[in-house]
């Protein structure tokens, strides 16, 4: 273990610090991929004939891999972080957009037709209604998010030490110190543990209304895109 | 009053829900729209709250077209109850029922507060309050859907097969509990079912509509049963209309009998005497213990079972008549609120009754037109 925590200096981090960056890289994007994808799901709720070519576009970015993005990229916005970014929020969507929409559509007519009765514009329904209800499946879709932005970040040490603890692998190989890598995986592993608890743990908080056992009246994503999201 | 002026809705694809409608629903009473799947009764309850624009003709509110007014502002004037409840899962009772209130920019405290009173008025346990929809079963979940349209205290309830997903039991429940509350609240109810006989239990007025969407015939209940307009109606309101239209008619008009009405201390002669085959035993208080056959010796565990009594004034005719056919005896057993035998009836009086009634209402004795077709057919 001797050296394990010993961080090469040209990466100018401490092992907290590159901790710190990686969160950064990778829960942004996915906070942005959420901020991009509630309003995409309203309007492809709102008209129907837009959900499948915004998920054939979503589907196609999936599939542009991040080193293409980036050498597009980096003529604009360089070798910073935010051209590590940029990929993983899109590919984010790939999870969110399906997520929200079939979580929102999920919402039973009876209680649509309630709320439009009552005097609900379509942008509070979606707020305060909708929203809330596809919460469980909103959270299912950004766990998966989560999990493969937090693995997804390491592509960064491609151009330029951008790729947090991934930048440990490169760092392993250059110095011929194995024990790096293998830092850099453990903790990527535990960052992506940790994260997901912390998602099912706000879902315990926002869902005090969904029975405790049994999840039958709520909405999960649809299970081909959990997977396709894992496999990444 | 809400006026529906010759509404049609007619869809893009050329369908008809809606043909040519004309309804007056009269103020303070249940007003039910009753026919077969598709014949556009939800769509004509919808468009009077907007959430369907009619292709032609209007619906007046007072007197005022409802196109004029803002639509969220028409929306929050009218309760609205729908079937399975269409609660809110993720808020809990109280916060379901406050919806309105909270929208219309009461208080928090007051709109608790009015959730609490609302609660009681439906038969809700205020303990129910902080629960969640999931929780509840589902006739608590269709009172929390009443308590819910009328948290505003909107002049208009629509009500769109709100008891049609709970069983029977229920049902009836539910039925009995909005009777009630319309009698205390007295709103304009526009109740939509396809369920005759809630229609008929319900309804001040009953709309009976046919495919596409057309109307059948505009009456209220005992008309209904008497008078069917055409064979359509007659065949929706079923085989035993005649018996059903006897729940019309009140039985606090028939003569009862107590001369074979014999305590069961009673002398043994009294027990044997000439006169009617069967006497009805009552116990010390006047309660009924069973009929005995004339002539027949033995206790009181000998005696024929009575069925269910029927009370003169509550009950209609149709109670009475069903008394006397289950009776093993014929004869129906008349109590008072207490239990206590007033009197017996037999079949054959009934009978006499329910003619006269049909005389007194006016009723046409001759066979429906819908019937003659049939033959005819």
């Amino acid at each position: 273990m001797n050296g394990f925590f010993d961080i090469p200096s040209d990466l100018q981090h401490s092992w907290a610090g590159l901790i710190g960056v990686h969160l950064r890289e990778a829960l942004l994007p996915v906070a942005a991929g959420l901020l991009l994808a509630l309003p995409l799901a309203l309007l492809c709720n709102r008209f129907r004939w837009l959900y499948p070519p915004v998920l054939g576009v979503t589907t196609v970015l999936y599939a542009v891999p991040s080193l293409a993005f980036f050498v597009v990229l980096i003529d604009w916005t360089g070798q910073t972080e935010l051209t590590v970014m940029i990929p993983l929020a899109l590919y984010s969507l790939v999870v969110l957009v399906p997520a929200i929409a079939d979580g929102v559509r999920s919402v039973p007519d009876e209680t649509l037709s309630a709320a439009t009765a009552m005097g609900f514009g379509t942008v509070r329904r979606y707020l305060q209604v909708q929203l809330p209800i596809a919460a469980p499946a909103v959270i299912a879709g950004l766990r998966v998010a989560t999990a493969s932005s937090i693995s997804l970040v390491s592509v960064g040490a491609l151009i330029g030490n951008q790729g947090a603890l991934g930048n440990l692998m490169a760092a392993a190989q250059k110095y011929d110190r194995p024990e790096l890598a293998a830092n850099a995986v453990l903790t990527t592993a535990v960052l992506a543990v940790v994260c997901d608890a912390a998602l099912v743990a706000l879902r315990r908080v926002l869902t005090p209304w969904m029975p405790r056992s049994g999840r039958k009246r709520t909405a999960a994503p649809r299970e081909e895109l959990l997977t396709k999201g894992a496999a990444r | 009053m809400i006026r529906i002026d010759s509404v049609t809705k007619r869809y893009p694809d050329g369908t008809v829900a809606v043909d040519r409608l004309s309804l007056e629903i009269p103020d303070r009473s249940i007003t039910v729209l009753v026919g077969p799947s598709g014949c556009g009764k939800t769509t004509t309850l919808r468009m009077i709250n907007r959430m369907v624009e009619p292709t032609e003709g209007r619906i007046l509110l007072d007197g005022e077209d409802v196109q004029r007014r803002p639509v969220t502002a028409l929306r929050r004037g009218m309760g609205y109850v729908i079937q399975n409840a269409g609660l809110f899962q993720h808020r809990t009772i109280a916060d379901n029922i406050a919806t309105v209130p909270r929208m219309l920019g009461w208080g928090k405290q007051r709109a608790r507060e009015r959730a609490a009173e609302l609660m009681e008025r439906v038969g809700l346990d205020a303990s129910l309050a902080k629960r969640y929809p999931y929780q509840l079963s589902g006739g608590q979940q269709q009172r929390v859907g009443v308590a819910r349209a009328l948290a505003a205290d909107p002049p208009v309830l629509l009500m769109d097969e709100p008891f049609s997903a709970v069983d029977p039991v229920v049902r009836k429940g539910l039925q009995d509990e909005l009777l009630r509350i319309q009698d205390e609240l007295g709103k304009t109810i526009v109740f939509v079912t396809h369920d005759i006989d809630e229609a008929i239990k319900l309804g001040t007025m009953v709309a009976v509509l046919r495919e596409g969407g057309r109307l059948a015939q505009y009456a209220p209940p005992a008309e209904l049963l008497s008078d069917p307009a055409d064979a359509f109606v007659e065949d929706f309101l079923g085989a035993d209309r005649g018996i059903r239209r006897l729940s019309f008619f009140a039985s606090d008009a028939l003569e009862l009998t107590t001369d074979p009405v014999v305590p069961a201390d009673a002398p043994a002669e009294r027990l044997t005497a000439a006169g009617a085959p069967y006497l009805l035993v009552t116990d010390a208080d006047g309660r009924p213990l069973g009929w005995r056959e004339r002539g027949s010796t033995g206790g009181t565990e000998r005696l024929l079972p009575y069925g269910r009594p029927f009370r003169p004034g509550t009950d209609s005719l149709r109670a009475a008549l069903d008394c006397a056919v289950l009776s093993p005896t014929g004869w129906a057993v008349a109590v008072d609120a207490d239990g206590r035998v007033t009197g017996v009836v037999s079949q054959q009086t009934i009978g006499e009754a329910i003619r006269s009634a049909h005389t007194a209402a006016g009723a046409h004795s001759a066979p429906a037109r819908g019937e003659d077709e049939k033959v005819a057919g």
